[in-house]
């Protein structure tokens, strides 16, 4: 960060960013203890990370608050301008990881009850996944790595293949046995909650391209989430 | 506005400001008459609040500004020699949570330049700065322990102490637990996974043992196709277990970054050499493509032979009988590299022309016991273990391993690995893909 005239606003520039890397640092550990919670098949983590997400929404509350006190105090020009509101928009996308976690590790409450199954594991493994885009656009905010960035923006598409194939594989299980049917409900959410933390992740990955940059990421982010126009032939066994 | 100004100007003035006031209060008088008097002593009675407020904030600035100086920006050089020496990733914060020092070790984890960095920015682990802001708070020291899951799980145990004397800085010390934690797991996931897919070859030969036991005791022809088929049982049993323990001994160390160098043509010439009568009596070509003057790549040789030996037997297994498989290395290609930092990397692409793998199997062929035609893959002799440990092995290597497939077009698995000097300069933060 350049240096300014008034150091207090230097201070107050590098306070808002330490402040999302300090809510980007819960929100990995909220989506790193849901995953785990379902992997693990530990109630008790889901239960501690339901009751971590009001912090979160604290956190986000007070980035806003000190992006705009220094905004009307202040009035940040340029790549000062940009840092302030790429920090509003991502405490915002935080704040969202933190909702999908906290639903995730209740789904895992329901999920532990059930007897475990395979595709947990498989599930913990796309957790994994999209915990690393986060990680990585976490590390490329705070070191302001335009490149990085961009990386994860381009990676989104990996975490979007394993949700198409779990989607399918949890379609043809509830076809082949109705009675499967509610815990897969389960798993196909718990699914779309973690491919939608990584579009988060690709939507802070935006923002920091933004903020050190000045430019924009392509519009369209190649994205191959197929699901909404998949249908698996039902075929009945007699 | 006024008041950052103010907050920022040295006492002198502040009390020039004053003067100011009063000047301009009798130009006021001058011009606006009694009017102008009153605005005149509102401006005197504000400058001189200003001037007397702002005096005492800058006497408090200034006082723990001498504070930071004194131990935030000049660590005498011999104290950060001996930091240094500490193995642990050792970080020294000062009591405004800006990092006054990192240690090597500390850099290699947290990122280079941490210093003078707000610490949020270094290191976001939650249990860390919540036991920061605590030990700040109460002087007391504290210890936690956490776990990094990615890129590979890494498990700490940070220590934080506050010293007694100021200028007062908070140590932080961490210790890798990783070794010991691995250690447990892998024992763990040993026995479940073993005992689960060792289940399935030992029922059969029971089954069989029991049959030879029995009414095909002088079946001769019964007895020979039974033998037959016990040898092939007992020898997957052998595969599964050979394949476990080189998992177990990967996973040990995945988290060590490899030593030595190697030409990756060499490995590809031997490995190709070792799979030569296999791939003869499939009827398979195989293709190696060794451009000459290859960088070398920083790895360990046994891991990147069995790297190969696993791709190309793949290509074999699961290729068209009498096809090809093709090895090809080159040298690098401007391939941007992934996460902290850009490297070069050597690309080695082994490609069949089999039947390809289905797209929504490709994202979970490197999970363990993962198969994609589950008949398929036992009739070959396949543990479901291959790829996993090609991943584990690439992971450790700070490598990617990419897989493109179309159905009846083949597929293409490519590994990418660093060049040797490359990893030398990135080694401190390690980076790795789960695929």
């Amino acid at each position: 960060m350049s240096e300014h005239i008034v150091k207090a606003f230097s201070e107050q520039l590098e306070g808002l960013s330490s402040g999302i890397a300090q809510m980007g640092g819960l929100a990995e550990a909220q989506l790193a203890d849901a995953v785990e919670a379902i992997g693990k098949r530990d109630s008790t983590l889901a239960e501690r990370v339901i009751a971590g997400d009001p912090r979160i929404d604290e956190l986000q509350q007070a980035s806003e608050d000190r992006a705009l006190k220094l905004l009307a105090l202040r009035q940040p020009m340029a790549v000062d301008l940009r840092d302030t509101l790429a920090a509003i928009k991502t405490a915002n996308e935080l704040e969202r990881i933190g909702d999908l976690a906290k639903n995730i590790a209740k789904r895992a409450l329901v999920l532990n009850r059930e007897p475990p199954i395979r595709l947990t594991q498989s599930l913990a493994r796309m957790g994994r996944a999209a915990l690393s885009q986060l990680k990585l656009v976490l590390d490329a905010y705070s070191d302001r790595d335009a490149a990085g960035a961009e990386a994860v923006w381009r990676k989104d598409g990996e975490i979007d293949e394993i949700y198409n194939s779990l989607f399918r594989e949890l379609l043809t299980y509830m076809m082949e046995d109705p009675r499967t049917i509610g815990l897969c409900t389960h798993l196909l959410f718990v699914a779309k909650n973690i491919e939608r933390t990584g579009d988060h992740a690709t939507n802070i990955a935006e923002v920091v391209y933004h903020m050190v940059t000045g430019g924009h990421l392509a519009n369209e982010r190649p994205k191959a989430d197929i699901t909404s126009s998949t249908a698996v032939p039902y075929e009945r066994n007699e | 506005m006024l008041w950052a100004i103010v907050y920022r100007a040295n006492l002198n003035g502040a009390l020039l400001f004053a003067a100011a006031g009063l000047v301009g209060g009798a130009l006021a008088v001058a011009t606006l008459g009694v009017f102008g008097l009153w605005i005149v002593g509102a401006t005197v009675v504000a400058a001189t609040l200003l001037a007397v407020f702002s005096a005492r904030r800058i006497v408090a600035a200034h006082t723990q500004s001498a504070i930071a100086a004194d131990d935030s920006t000049v660590l005498p050089q011999r104290t950060r020699d001996v930091l240094e020496t500490i193995v642990d990733p050792l970080m020294l914060i000062d009591t405004g949570g800006r990092v006054v020092f990192a240690n090597t070790a500390m850099q290699a984890l947290a990122g280079t330049d941490a210093e003078s960095k707000n610490v949020a920015a270094v290191i976001r682990t939650p249990v860390i700065l919540e036991a920061l802001e605590s030990t700040q708070r109460t002087g007391e020291p504290s210890s936690v322990e956490y776990a990094e899951r990615v890129p590979v799980e890494r498990h700490y145990e940070g220590h934080l102490v506050h010293t007694a004397r100021p200028p007062r800085v908070t140590v932080l010390l961490l210790h890798d637990l990783t070794a010991l934690k691995r250690a447990e797991q892998a024992r763990a996931d040993f026995i479940a996974n073993a005992s689960h897919e060792l289940r399935t070859p030992l029922a059969s030969l029971t089954g069989f043992i029991e049959t030879l036991l029995g009414h095909a005791r002088d079946d001769e022809v019964a007895r020979e196709q039974f033998l037959e088929i016990m040898h092939v049982e007992a020898q997957r049993m052998r595969r599964l277990i050979d394949d476990l323990l080189s998992l177990t001994r990967i996973e040990l160390n995945e988290h060590v970054p490899p030593a030595g160098e190697v030409q990756l043509g060499d490995i590809v010439r031997d490995a190709v050499a070792t799979l030569a009568p296999i791939a003869q009596t499939e009827r398979v070509s195989l293709v190696p493509e060794i451009p000459p003057n290859l960088p070398t790549v920083q790895g360990e040789r046994d891991d990147l032979v069995q790297v190969f030996l696993n791709l190309i037997h793949n290509g074999i297994k699961y290729g068209r009988p009498g096809g090809h498989v093709w090895i090809a290395l080159s040298a690098p290609a401007g391939e941007s590299a992934y996460g902290r930092g850009g490297r070069e990397m050597v690309s080695a692409v082994i490609r069949d022309d089999g039947d390809g793998i289905p797209r929504e199997a490709i994202p979970r062929l490197t999970e363990r016991f993962y198969r994609v035609d589950i008949k398929r893959s036992r009739e070959r002799g396949g543990t479901g273990l291959g790829l996993a440990i090609v991943k584990h092995i690439v992971n450790r290597h700070q490598g990617r391993l990419l897989i493109e497939s179309r159905l009846g077009e083949g597929s293409t698995f490519t590994v990418l690995l660093p060049v040797a000097s490359a990893i030398e300069e990135t080694a401190p933060a390690p980076v790795t893909e789960l695929l």
